[in-house]
């Protein structure tokens, strides 16, 4: 069980969270004018990333807000979570250990 | 008292005497015993029988590791409790143990033939030899070889018993307390860390229990165990969790710990739970698991009274029991010395050392020692068998010249013989959490490297050897986890005295037999009868990798999870295939450490608290009734109303009929409820849903559609307008969750310019459907406040009153193609409005239905069901309601996906009816169509039933359907193939019933 430090509440175990798959895919402004592979880019094509990976999660048995964090898929360890809509943060190569 | 056991000395309290029964026979013994040094004491070695060639078995190690010495303790017929390892089986009074996999005993055990039938049961024999004919192996084969092979019998009734669950938070957890753990615990402690200590074993002090002469800071070692021990438990921030295994390394320094409360009890106190499973979250974890010996590869090694040579003096130094009177000693580590030294002065005749090392090995300090003392030692020794029937009787040693070769040498008659072939660091938990592992070639096995969690392995288990060794690194982990926590140590120093035993052994076969071929069978894992030739004969079938070789021959994979094969088999392989163990690689450690029962694991979640229970309004009043539940999602929902003794079909025919004949009232208030609301409700509402929402007046209600991004229906539900910026959305009862999660992801990632605020009252409301042509005349009697005239409140009309003195907020809808109310009230008065409808009902003779009529009503009108006519692959238009898109909207979500050109394509499945030619025979749900008859496979199938009912207001079958162009094929004859024949239909309109909907518009 991951101890996910939500922005919003600090940390708290992974059973009050959702996992949200990868985070910075913002659905197109107009997706009208999207092309076909534009589309199928934003609705499917996803990294599959080995090490630092910024992913969404949700505070949902707890606040239920949205937000997004950076995880090592390699060690589950979180190096960072930070609010929707903001830059994820710079975080030192390999993590911390 | 037996001979066997010593005048003096131990942890048993031999003023305290109990008995017990082991296969019916009754033995005496000490409180402090385990049933393995009980055993012992009353010259008991045979234990068990093995695995899959019932070989005679005794226990070979004193505590986790043992893989032989599996048996069953039972109470009573629902609490027999198999494959306890008899090690660490504590005794009480009136104890009753049996042996396993033996039939009709265990000394003359019928199944001890596949022994001589082993030839023929190689590594994979069952992939090899029972594979014809194909059939025969599920019935045939398989069976016998499953009864043959085996473990304990679990009992069959339900457990009695209560198990607990706990949560705990701590600075320091220390895993293990021997001399590196207490030594931690001490310190960190000390410096004002909340520390929590747990150890597997019913007495703290692990190896230091098994000292005789060791002292520690000048007072014996289990005297300043036991002073140790005391001051722990005098720390007000610490906590002691004696017989608690520290079985799973879970992520985020999230530990799994197992506590036995009663197994040791005699008479357990109702009050108690039997064990306790803690998860500790640590903020930092001293691992001090300390380290198992290794048994030595030869023939004969699995014999009752071959054991290791550790263990032999836990059971003299801590039981006060003589594992027998006659020992040959075979050294392949300096730690085996140490044990014939004890034993020799505890009366035991030493008949020979063979030194088994490698020429060339340093001779450490036992051995030193041992010579001191004129002990039987033979230099350049091997051991070329052991031989004996139910118990070992001889050893034949070989001579091993300078140039290699082995000649035959002496043959000793013993009664027990001890191994050691060096230490292996207990690096389970630190594996388990990820940690790296390094070869450490002087020391010939895996150590601890960089952990991958907030951890640090000391002493024994990560090779530190020595006790004051041990205790100093205890004490430095104990510190240096104390100050990653906010707590400055003093890092305490201990002056210990002790033989200090090298633990440097060769894993695999014995150096001198290393080049033998064939190689002489011996026994690798005990636990899985796995030898020596089935190694070798797995690397000659072409596996290399140690992965390959685990799962081909089963070494390491009983439930001792090779704590005494492991490194062995590594060894052997590594020789054979002239690589280095380091290079072979190790398999990967994984939970539990050793097994943990079910019961832990399901603590209180049994029975009425195995799952929350979401009960309607009428689940009282449903119960009263004798309606019969089904279970959707969480929730409680009544199928059917049963009267008399109809069956279901029976009754959903009669609530149907009511309903169309008369009224019915109906359990609504599942329905998912989510209450939009802000200036933006309706902008909002346009962008998420199909439909527009813009022109929707306040007061009036419309079924939406909502879809994903790609363009797939994912929820539905009727939605009304309360007011210009507020509205009341249903969805259905499994979606509520989701889609509620899909909005407030929209509010919050994606339309932060939007003003709008979502609220989940599907709790808030509870909801009582009144269908059918008297559905007014009953409400007309409760209801005030509300005109419920046609013209008044119209078909998806919403009105706000009062009924039995309860707000009321009524829709008029249907989901039953009658006229139709649903009845929002505040959820506490449920019940009660429920109860009153009921009551006012009885005069128009109304019916009260379940899911399944809900379900038949509402396919006779064509009306879907998200999830049962729609797989997550349909569109609108496949389903039939393309009509409610908004047509002149520029975005809504699933927009921009319903234009994939795949989307669109020609031949995608649509929902239609069916109509089978016989009426009579009700499809199979699931059942697939196919467009011609008695065609030669392979055939393609065309579409799928998604719905079918017998109807009682038509009297015939209905069903829906994904067909490939349905709509095309309106009238045409399709079949439905099924396992008695195709099953002729026609294809006709979804809607069955009152296709005009005049009936609901009245």
């Amino acid at each position: 069980m991951l101890i996910i430090d939500c922005p919003y509440c600090g940390p708290r175990p992974e059973p009050e969270f959702t996992h949200g798959g990868e985070a910075h895919i913002a659905r197109p402004a107009d997706p009208s004018q999207a092309t076909d592979q534009q589309w199928l880019e934003f609705l499917y094509l996803r990294k599959n990333t080995r090490g630092v990976f910024a992913e969404r999660w949700r505070h949902a048995r707890g606040c239920g807000r949205f937000f997004n964090a950076l995880r090592d898929t390699t060690t589950d360890q979180f190096l960072a979570t930070y609010r929707a809509g903001q830059k994820p943060p710079a975080v030192p190569v390999g993590g911390e250990r | 008292m037996s001979s066997l056991r010593t005048p003096a000395g131990g942890r048993i309290d031999r003023a305290d005497s109990l008995s017990f029964t082991f296969d019916g026979r009754r033995y005496q013994a000490f409180v402090g015993d385990t049933l393995a040094s009980a055993l012992l004491a009353n010259g008991v070695h045979l234990m068990g029988r093995s695995f899959k060639y019932h070989r005679p078995r005794g226990v070979l190690g004193a505590g986790a590791e043992e893989p032989n010495a599996l048996v069953t303790v039972t109470r009573d017929d629902a609490r027999r409790t198999p494959n306890l390892r008899a090690t660490q089986v504590e005794l009480y009074d009136g104890l009753v143990a049996e042996s396993q996999n033996r039939w009709p005993s265990l000394s003359f055990d019928i199944g001890a033939i596949n022994n001589l039938l082993s030839p023929f049961l190689p590594a994979g024999f069952y992939n090899k030899t029972f594979m014809w004919p194909r059939s025969a192996w599920h019935k045939v084969w398989e069976p016998p070889i499953r009864a043959a092979a085996g473990l304990g019998v679990a009992p069959t009734l339900p457990d009695p018993d209560r198990y607990a669950q706990q949560f705990a938070h701590c600075d320091v957890l220390v895993i293990g307390a021997g001399a590196a753990g207490l030594a931690a615990a001490l310190t960190a402690a000390s410096a004002g860390a909340r520390v929590i200590v747990c150890d597997e074993q019913a007495e703290m002090g692990g190896a230091l229990l098994s000292e005789r002469d060791a002292t520690i800071d000048g007072q014996p070692a289990v005297a300043w165990v036991a002073a140790s021990v005391a001051r722990l438990a005098a720390m007000p921030r610490v906590r002691l969790l004696p017989r608690t295994t520290a079985f799973g390394y879970f992520p985020h320094n999230n530990i799994g710990l197992s506590e036995r409360i009663t197994e040791h009890l005699a008479d357990p106190a109702p009050s108690l739970p039997r064990e306790r499973m803690w998860q500790v979250r640590a903020r930092e974890v001293v691992i001090a698991t300390g380290a198992i010996e290794r048994p030595l590869l030869f023939p004969g090694n699995d014999l009752p009274g071959v054991m290791l040579a550790s263990a032999a003096r836990t059971y003299l130094n801590r039981y006060g029991v003589r594992v027998g009177t006659r020992a040959v000693v075979a050294a392949g580590c300096d730690a085996a010395f140490a044990a014939a030294l004890d034993l020799a002065a505890a009366g035991v005749q030493i008949a020979a050392i063979a030194d088994v090392r490698a020429a060339g090995a340093a001779d450490g300090p036992a051995l030193a020692a041992a010579r001191a003392v004129g002990l039987p030692i033979r230099a350049c020794s091997t051991v070329l068998a052991a031989t004996g029937a139910l118990r070992v009787a001889a050893v034949r040693l070989g001579v091993v010249a300078a140039n290699g070769n082995v000649s035959p040498g002496d043959t000793i008659a013993c009664d027990v013989v001890l191994v050691s072939g060096g230490y292996t660091p207990s690096v389970h938990l630190h594996s388990q959490s990820r940690g790296k592992l390094a070869f450490d070639e002087a020391l010939g096995a895996f150590v601890p490297a960089a952990p991958a969690e907030r951890s640090r392995s000391a002493g024994h288990c990560r090779g530190i050897n020595g006790l004051g060794a041990a205790l100093e690194d205890g004490a430095c982990a104990g510190a240096a986890a104390a100050l990653a926590t906010g707590h400055t140590a003093t890092t305490p120093r201990f002056v210990a005295t002790a033989l200090d035993a090298g633990i440097e052994g060769t894993p695999g076969a014995l150096p001198q037999l290393a080049s033998v071929i064939p190689p002489a069978k011996a026994f690798v894992d005990f636990q899985n009868d796995v030898t020596t030739r089935d190694l070798a004969l797995a690397r000659r079938e072409g596996f290399e990798s140690i992965e390959h070789i685990k799962r081909y021959t089963t070494t390491g994979m009983a439930t001792d999870q090779g704590k005494t094969s492991g490194l062995n088999a590594l060894g052997f392989v590594a020789a054979e295939s002239a690589r280095k163990i380091a290079e072979v690689g190790l398999t990967t450690y994984r939970m539990p450490y050793t097994p943990v029962t079910f019961g832990a694991f399901a603590g209180f979640a049994r029975g009425d608290q195995f799952d929350p229970v979401r009960k309607t309004p009428s689940h009282d009043w449903t119960i009263a009734r004798g309606g019969v539940f089904e279970d959707v999602g969480m929730w409680k929902r009544t199928r059917f109303f049963p009267v008399g003794t109809e069956d279901m079909h029976a009754a959903v025919d009669r609530e149907c009929l009511g309903v169309r004949n008369g009224v019915g009232m109906f359990d609504a208030s599942t329905l998912g409820k989510i209450e939009v609301v802000g200036k933006d409700a309706a902008e909002f509402l346009n962008r998420f849903y199909v439909n527009n929402w813009a022109n929707l007046a306040p007061g009036r209600a419309r079924y939406g559609i909502l879809l994903r991004d790609d363009g797939f229906v994912y929820d539905d539900g009727v939605i009304g307008r309360l007011a210009a910026d507020r509205f009341h959305v249903t969805t259905t009862t499994g979606g509520a969750a989701r889609v509620f999660g899909m909005m407030e992801d929209y509010i919050q990632t994606e339309w932060t310019d939007l003003s709008v605020w979502i609220t989940s009252t599907t709790e808030q409301w509870a909801v009582v459907a009144v269908q059918g042509p008297k559905a007014r005349e009953v409400l007309a009697k409760l209801v005030t406040g509300i005109d419920l005239s046609p013209t008044a409140l119209p078909h998806m009309a919403i009105a706000h009153g009062e009924i039995c003195g309860v707000p009321l907020m009524l829709f008029r809808v249907s989901f039953s193609g009658e006229l139709g109310f649903e009845v929002n009230v505040p959820a506490d008065y449920g019940t009660h409005v429920w109860e009153a409808i009921h009551a006012a009902g009885q005069e128009f003779g109304i019916t009260v239905y379940g899911t399944e009529a809900m379900h038949v009503l509402r396919a006779e009108k064509g009306y879907i069901i998200v999830g049962q006519d729609t797989d997550g692959t349909m569109t609108p238009d496949d389903a039939g309601v393309a009509w409610a898109i908004g047509k002149t909207k520029h975005d809504f979500i699933g927009k921009r996906g319903l234009e994939r050109p795949a989307l669109k394509a020609k031949g995608r499945k649509q929902l239609v009816g069916l109509a089978t030619v016989d009426p009579q025979v009700v499809l199979e749900e699931g059942a697939q169509l196919v467009a011609t008859a008695n065609r030669p496979a392979p055939y393609p199938m065309i579409g799928y039933v998604t719905s079918a009912y017998h109807s009682a207001a038509l009297g015939r079958s209905i069903a829906l359907a994904a067909i490939a162009d349905g709509r095309a094929r309106m009238g045409e004859t399709l079949y439905v193939a099924m396992p008695g024949g195709d099953i002729p239909v026609k294809v006709v309109s979804p809607v069955f019933y009152d296709p005009e909907g005049a009936r609901i518009n009245v």
